[in-house]
């Protein structure tokens, strides 16, 4: 197990410096060091020189991939990739090109990012599979055809809509909770509930769907007949048998998002005013800032990459038929 | 059958909290901690995190939102009285300017500017006024300051300036103006005003070559040491400036906040090994003698201001214009500044929910959004605005209000078709000029809020005239007593004189096709460059719209690629200097890196900008800004495009409100009811339940036949229904 796991880290590092490449080279199609700086200098009374010096002190002055003017292995190391790139493997994030402690930031946002994906997830996982299972229970009937009515209604409305009515519903018109902002500590849960409700809400549709495909494939396997044959109720057949042998397509869809879960929501933080990690890395595209989104993207990666190695390993732990070798 | 435990658990937890918001008597959707909208607290929001809250680089106005209320330049705008006019801030009065011949003898106030070669400002700040308290300058029992020589030891623990315990004060000396000025001029430190004041203040750009030099050397200058020639501490409390030539706008300068002080020992404290790392910088913790002090900057949630202790003597002005007394601006007239305990900008990206929260009473002031406008204003049949009977009935007061500002359509002078000064193409951007309704655009995509431009100086600003005298003749007529704008036929005409008749080429016979080069992102902007592109049709033109992202769009405006241009500005200081100098030759953007995006010169109208920009406000200046508008309105630089209009709104308890679109240090002058608006928030937002108890009973129907089906099956086990 344990030569299993260092083989797949080993794995991943080609993965990193690959995604890592792959950003700086797309980054820098986009965008010059030149715009960088005119981005962070502001539009007023910019001169040339002050593009120049902002370049200089950030190492931005130097080469992008291949530095012709240097000698031996400087001619790669003395290039805006590597010197950008080598302190991320150290998860050393440095400081935004606006000079903000990266690291301190992401600890930061991190926690309300957590505080609304943790119960999103948990709470939507626990939903669906329950939704999920009442409707094959009621399969062939009205239940199950409005339900799969219902789940596709909710799939076709965009995540915008429920925010924007659960605002309108319970922070304006119901006036139950705050419309948007946080809190610290435990005074935060008045403003993560409604924001949970719309997660929850809003992935009700797509999660129902997937998990009763899931239960259904189950339900025409011979271990059903079996179960059924030795006269168990319809109730004991799902819950003990169907769900526990449907734990490996749900777990290959969960567990690799759970390190995802740090990285937050875009719209859902955006809209309830979640100080979290959702926006930080769009906010950092559109200010040009470099250094948070290679920080960001390696983050996204290496949790990413986490996410897999955890899903393998839970295999192992649900069905002792795998063995991770 | 006995409840199961986990729910009666869920519902008790539930039912705890929400009776726990109730006993507060805080309303239960208030998004601030119990009690706070008791006190004397102005909540505002912020939507974008201020980069920079460095005096030398602050530059945007959601950075000067904060900082102007912390840092305090000598001069500041009186609040009241309009025009804008300056008065004393930290100095005991405005400075006149000695000015002095290239000898050095005095000249009289109003010499004319080419016998001036220097302006002497003496500058006198008042004695007592103390920085608000800061860990830089804390000072142990035997004087030596506490945390000055720190290791990274002895920063492990500390995030933020909270977490050192001991704070400490001291005096303002004109020495802390003078180590600011010097800041300035330091390459290191990028102040967007380091090039303009090279050109003004004597020895400004050598003292920035000599840091620079210093540093080649391997040497940290210290700038308290090093001399900078054009300005001298000249005592405890005062300090000289010596500019050259003449440059009456310097005194605006003066009232921004590059211009504030900066304690030596706050650089001394930020610039020790760690702090950086830890977000503990100038930009992140300012320290000032204004009436506010930052005592929490999350950028991320919430920025607070306090009330700063040690805030020197300030009252409020008595001094209003008319009809001001009747509005209740002068009902404070005389108490001591600020008026307030604290400020609290929460961050609110999205309008929407700032718009719901504002009308749920949680900001006490707002913009209004196109989103909302129709929620807000009526606009009647001769323009006239008025609130909406939802916010009359809040109480909530409409302010409106010119912004110094422009926006306008650039034509790119040194483009062989639009450019130049030939008859040809003057002809050609005139016809435009007519054929581009911006009274339209106005009520289309502004909902009225704004006015079309007569030329590039606003409302307001000395050099703007109201009336026939000030209309732009070349695309307006005076007709029934207002400007109108010239039918389309004329503009045809102008065209077909030009060369285009129809919109052909004559000497082609090729239809004519110009490109508009804009960055535009989000699905507004497809309206609105339909807009333009029906604009030019009228006189039979092709436009064709050049998108690109923000960075190839400034490459093109620096390499002279972009042939028509969508530009604006903000002022700086209310001069019409500010708005002339956007169309001065010499300051073309393609040339010589200047503000003149359209790359406009014609030497008349720089000969005559030389004179005037020297020049104080009176008829002979107001003569010449005359003769220069007559010549840029003939050429046609710039479609001009329109100027905007602030609409603000205010909730009833929010007092002594006035837009003020130069000064941003305004906070200090709001009062606050804090029970009226405690009492409105209560009774806006009593919480509604009933639909709480309507769903749950129509899930129990729909779920009771479900139920029955569900225990008939559970009864049933073999039966496949499938």
């Amino acid at each position: 197990m344990l030569a299993y796991i260092l083989r797949r880290l080993l794995y991943a590092l080609p993965i990193l410096v690959g995604v890592n490449l792959l950003t700086f080279v797309l980054f820098f199609v986009v965008n010059s060091p030149d715009d960088m700086a005119r981005m962070q200098l502001g539009v007023k009374r910019v001169t040339p020189e002050a593009v120049e010096a902002w370049k200089r002190e950030r190492g931005y002055h130097l080469p992008l991939l291949y530095n012709a003017e240097a000698e031996g292995l400087d001619r790669l190391t003395e290039t805006i990739f590597f010197q950008k790139s080598v302190s991320l493997f150290a998860f050393e994030f440095g400081r935004s090109d606006a000079g903000s402690d990266i690291g301190y930031d992401i600890r930061q946002r991190m926690g309300p990012s957590l505080a609304v994906a943790v119960p999103v997830f948990v709470i939507g996982l626990a939903v669906n599979i329950t939704f999920a299972l009442l409707v094959v229970f009621f399969r062939a009937t009205y239940v199950e055809l409005w339900g799969m009515v219902l789940c596709v209604a909710l799939m076709s409305i965009s995540a915008l809509f429920y925010i924007i009515a659960g605002q309108y519903l319970v922070g304006k018109v119901m006036r139950l909770v705050p419309i948007s902002g946080f809190g610290e500590g435990l005074a935060a849960w008045k403003f993560v509930v409604l924001p949970v409700a719309v997660g929850v809400v809003s992935g009700i549709g797509s999660g129902v769907r997937w998990y009763r495909t899931l239960f259904l494939e189950e339900l025409g396997k011979d271990y059903v007949r079996t179960a059924r044959a030795k006269g168990l109720g319809e109730g004991a057949v799902l819950a003990r048998h169907v769900l526990r042998n449907a734990l490996i397509p749900i777990l290959t869809g969960s567990v690799v998002l759970l390190p995802l879960l740090f990285m937050g929501s875009l719209i859902l933080e955006s809209f309830f005013g979640i100080p979290g990690l959702g926006s930080y890395t769009i906010d950092a595209i559109n200010a040009q800032d470099f250094a948070i989104v290679r920080a960001m993207v390696f983050l996204g990666s290496v949790l990413y990459l986490v996410g897999l190695l955890l899903t393998d390993l839970s295999y192992t732990l649900v069905d002792p038929r795998v063995r991770l070798s | 059958m006995r409840p199961h435990p986990l729910p009666v658990l869920a519902a008790l937890l539930l039912a705890g909290a929400l009776a726990g918001c109730g006993t507060s008597g805080e309303p239960w959707n208030s998004p601030y901690p119990p009690g706070l909208a008791a006190e004397k607290v102005i909540f505002s929001a912020f939507a974008q995190r201020p980069k920079h809250l460095d005096p030398v680089r602050s530059y945007s106005s959601n950075e000067y939102t904060f900082i102007a209320q912390i840092y305090e330049p000598p001069l500041q705008y009186h609040y009241l009285l309009r025009p804008y006019r300056l008065v004393p801030l930290t100095a005991e009065a405005l400075p006149e300017p000695r000015l002095l011949d290239a000898r050095g003898r005095e000249l009289p106030p109003g010499a004319p500017a080419e016998a001036v070669a220097w302006s002497v400002y003496e500058i006198r700040i008042r004695p007592g006024i103390r920085y608000a308290p800061h860990p830089a300058f804390a000072r142990g029992p035997d004087g030596r300051y506490l945390y000055r020589g720190l290791s990274e030891r002895d920063l492990e623990g500390v995030h933020t300036l909270a977490d050192f315990p001991e704070r400490g004060t001291r005096e303002l000396v004109a020495a802390d103006y003078v180590h600011q000025i010097k800041r300035l001029a330091d390459p290191r430190l990028h102040s967007p005003i380091r090039g303009l004041m090279s050109e003004h203040i004597v020895g400004f750009a050598a003292f920035g070559r000599r840091l620079e030099t210093l540093r080649r050397e391997g040497q940290e200058p210290d700038l308290q040491a090093l001399p900078l020639e054009g300005v001298e501490v000249t005592g405890r409390y005062s300090y000289r400036i010596r500019i050259r030539g003449k440059y009456p706008q310097f005194r605006y300068w003066l009232a921004m906040p590059f211009f504030a002080p900066m304690p030596p020992e706050a650089v001394a404290f930020y610039g020790q090994p760690g702090m950086a790392e830890r977000n503990l910088t100038l930009d992140w913790y300012p320290v000032g003698t204004g009436p506010f002090m930052l005592v929490e900057n999350n950028p991320n949630r919430r920025m607070v201001l306090e009330r700063n202790p040690h805030f020197h003597e300030e009252r409020y002005p008595a001094e209003g214009m008319p009809g001001d007394r009747e509005a209740g601006l002068l009902a404070d007239a005389g108490r001591r500044l600020p008026l307030v305990d604290r400020v609290i900008f929460s961050l609110e990206k999205e309008s929407i929910p700032y718009w719901n929260k504002f009308l749920q009473g949680y900001y006490d002031a707002s913009g209004i959004s196109s989103d909302a406008f129709d929620q807000a204003v009526r606009v009647g049949p001769g323009g006239e605005v008025s609130l909406t009977e939802e916010l009359r009935a809040k109480g909530v007061r409409l302010a409106t209000a010119v912004a110094p500002s422009t926006y306008y359509m650039g034509f790119n002078m040194l483009d062989p078709v639009v450019g130049g000064l030939s008859e040809r193409a003057r002809k050609l951007r005139q016809a435009i000029s007519i054929a581009v309704d911006y009274e339209e655009y106005i009520a289309i995509f502004a909902n009225g809020r704004g006015i079309a431009a007569q030329g590039p100086i606003p409302p307001g600003i000395f050099g703007h005239r109201e009336g026939r005298s000030g209309m732009n003749p070349y695309v307006y007529d005076w007709v029934e007593g207002r400007p109108r704008r010239k039918p389309i036929e004329e503009a045809r005409r102008l065209l077909a004189e030009a060369g285009y008749p129809g919109g052909v080429d004559r000497t082609t016979g090729e239809p004519l096709t110009l490109h508009l080069d804009v960055t535009a992102t989000g699905p507004d902007d497809k309206a609105r460059l339909d807009w333009y592109r029906k604009q030019f049709r009228k006189l039979g033109i092709e436009l064709v719209v050049r998108n690109t992202d923000y960075n190839r769009f400034q490459d093109k405006m620096r390499t002279g690629a972009a042939q028509i241009f969508l530009w604006g500005w903000n002022a700086d200081y209310p001069d019409p200097e500010n708005f002339l100098f956007l169309l001065y030759g010499p300051n073309g953007k393609v040339r010589h890196g200047g503000e003149n995006a359209a790359n406009y010169a014609n030497p008349e109208f720089d000969r005559l900008f030389e004179r005037m920009k020297a020049m104080e406000d009176g008829p002979e200046r107001l003569a010449l800004i005359d003769r220069m508008l007559a010549i840029a309105r003939r050429d046609a630089p710039w479609v001009w495009g329109f100027h905007p209009k602030a609409f603000t709104l205010y909730h009833a308890w929010y007092r002594n409100a006035r837009p003020h679109l130069m000064a941003n240090n305004t906070l200090k002058y709001i009062r606050v009811e804090p029970e009226q608006r405690l009492a409105a928030q209560r009774a806006w937002n009593r919480p509604v339940l009933w639909p709480l108890g309507a769903g749950a009973a129509l899930l129990l129907v729909v779920l009771f036949p479900a139920w029955r089906v569900y225990r008939r099956r559970l009864r049933t086990p073999f039966r496949d229904a499938a």
